[in-house]
């Protein structure tokens, strides 16, 4: 079912850029978008003459809801100086942005152009915790809504069901959210920049200074057991298994082949490209897996001829704890129900055989939707470079990197494979 | 014989009046709940309304803490938690729904694989009226 087609013409990677992400109350999307235009432009080793990019691809999940103001394709295109070109925009929830660099790759692959701007930007944070809930449950499925359903109570309900069928308990997540701050204090981007006992300090030191009880934890599981620190929000999702609510923009040069090496003499090449759709909780076929992930991993393999094992480490979709142990499970890097096990382990840390969200992760990097797909894939070329500064994969020469994107809960997602020469 | 449309506005117009209605394949027979307008299966497309028991077994389920602005309305939130769930019914189709009568403030006193049972529960006053599916312990 799933297509093995090669595209007709090579596509590569040769810029990236991406904002901070965080709450900003001072920047708006153009803001943001600009920040990351501007890197991108610098990041293009043989310089670029904006002129010569001739198409742009943005993806927004739903700035119309959070600051309303829809048809976010020509304020881009304004933006970037590179009106009248065509701009299209692309929704998909929270795999926005990857639809958009798809649509670049396809048209690039066609023939149709030569050179695109594909990007992605969202901007949340001007609005309360409980409209962004409301707003993001828009993508959600419909039964699922009218149930109840928040977001992360539907990958609350997907970790009950791993949980019973593998013996997985909360634990195991709070390795995911262990390892994700341990790699965001690395990465100058990110939201959040501590470590989990960075935050068990702070919390200790505002206790003595109210002079208040101060908690006396021993390490970080205990203090995530304990719901003053960790409250409850959608069990077993506590708040340090959800991501943020975060403002930020991403964008990529997507250019043919032939011509990448006339803007660098390192491109970074996308060999592998699929996208699957999934049904909501009451009708996908399994409550433990991404139906999505599943036809997207098997078009990007296909495509790329590689194998699991040949992905030396990823960016994966980790909105919520759980969906980075199913991820890394759906895309064929550990069996099925042995995710939890290699992550207690250490395997996805940056030291271990299989890196996972070198990044920090949706959870610590941020996640403003529409800019999330494309942030992954600035992080991948960002390591595939050898540019990732300290958050560096040691100890490794680095060829194949990969992203996986999710949009809602699990309606949209996608798989990307990308290859140093 | 029940000649409304296949439809979401028909499918929650019978909760309204207690009925949990799925749709069948007259082709191959596969029943669905949801109902659907197209069969999964054999791509027939010639359904009919089909009358579920109610019936079934808890799969998965979540209490929710953070409650939306909808739910909040109903008094839900940090102090009083609600549970939703995945239900499996008798007949084969999985239900999302919310679980009445288990314990939300305790979510591992709720067990997978227990058996439930349909109930129609009627909210809210007035204009604002409205009849939604749950689940029970049976």
């Amino acid at each position: 079912m799933a297509g093995k087609k090669k595209l007709g013409r090579g596509v590569a990677i040769v810029g990236a850029g991406m904002s901070n992400f965080g709450m900003f109350p001072d920047k708006d999307s153009k803001d943001l978008f600009a920040e990351a235009f501007r890197e991108l432009m610098d990041s293009v080793d043989k310089g670029l003459d904006p002129r010569d990019i001739q198409a742009i691809w943005i993806g927004n999940f739903s700035n119309d809801f959070f600051v309303h103001q829809a048809h976010w394709g020509p304020i881009i295109a304004d933006l970037t100086g590179l009106a009248p070109r065509a701009v299209t925009r692309t929704e998909g929830a929270c795999a926005s942005s990857t639809l958009a660099v798809r649509d670049g790759i396809m048209a690039i692959a066609s023939g149709m152009y030569d050179i695109v701007l594909a990007g992605g930007v969202e901007e949340m944070s001007k609005r309360t915790t409980e409209e962004v809930t409301e707003g993001l449950a828009l993508a959600t499925s419909p039964y699922e809504g009218a149930a109840g359903f928040t977001f992360p109570g539907v990958f609350g309900a997907l970790a009950n069901a791993y949980f019973h069928k593998y013996g997985a308990n909360r634990e195991h997540l709070m390795n995911v959210t262990i390892k994700s701050h341990e790699n965001a204090p690395l990465n100058p981007k990110a939201q959040f920049k501590q470590t989990i006992r960075d935050l068990m300090e702070a919390r200790k030191e505002k206790a003595r200074q109210k002079g208040l009880p101060v908690p006396d934890w021993s390490d970080e599981k205990e203090a995530l057991f304990d719901p003053s620190f960790n409250p409850p929000v959608a069990w077993p999702m506590h708040l340090f298994d959800c991501c943020p609510i975060s403002d930020g923009a991403s964008c990529v040069l997507l250019v043919a082949e032939e011509l990448a090496r006339s803007f660098t003499d390192d491109p970074v090449y996308i060999v592998g490209f699929g996208q699957g759709s999934g049904r909501g909780l009451h009708a996908c076929p399994s409550l433990t897996s991404f139906e999505a992930n599943r036809q997207a991993a098997a078009e990007a393999y296909g495509m790329s001829g590689l194998k699991p094992k040949d992905i030396q480490f990823a960016e994966v979709h980790d909105c919520f704890s759980i969906a980075e142990l199913i991820h890394i499970e759906d895309l064929g890097f550990f069996g099925e129900g042995e995710a939890y096990k290699a992550v207690a382990e250490g395997e996805t840390r940056r030291e271990g055989h299989m890196p996972i969200n070198t990044s920090g992760g949706l959870k610590c990097k941020g996640h403003p939707v529409g800019a999330t797909g494309v942030a992954q894939m600035y992080e991948v070329w960002k390591q595939l470079r050898g540019e990732a500064g300290e958050r560096q994969i040691p100890g490794r020469e680095l060829r194949i990197g990969a992203t996986q994107n999710l949009g809602g809960t699990g309606g949209t997602c996608t798989f990307t494979i990308f290859e140093r020469r | 014989m029940e000649d409304r449309p296949i439809s979401d506005i028909s499918y929650y117009k019978f909760i309204e009046e207690g009925k949990l209605m799925g749709s069948r394949c007259r082709e191959c027979g596969k029943i669905y709940h949801p109902p659907r307008h197209f069969c999964e299966d054999c791509f027939g497309t010639d359904m009919e309304w089909h009358e579920l028991k109610g019936e079934g077994e808890l799969t998965t389920y979540t209490c929710i803490f953070v409650a939306p602005p909808y739910m909040a309305r109903e008094g839900y939130g940090r102090d009083n938690p609600y549970c939703t769930g995945v239900v499996t019914l008798a007949e084969g189709p999985r239900v999302v729904a919310r679980i009445e009568g288990v314990d939300a403030k305790n979510p591992e006193s709720i067990k997978i694989g227990m058996a439930v049972k349909a109930e129609f529960v009627r909210s809210g006053e007035g204009e604002g009226a409205r009849t939604y599916l749950a689940f029970r312990p049976a």
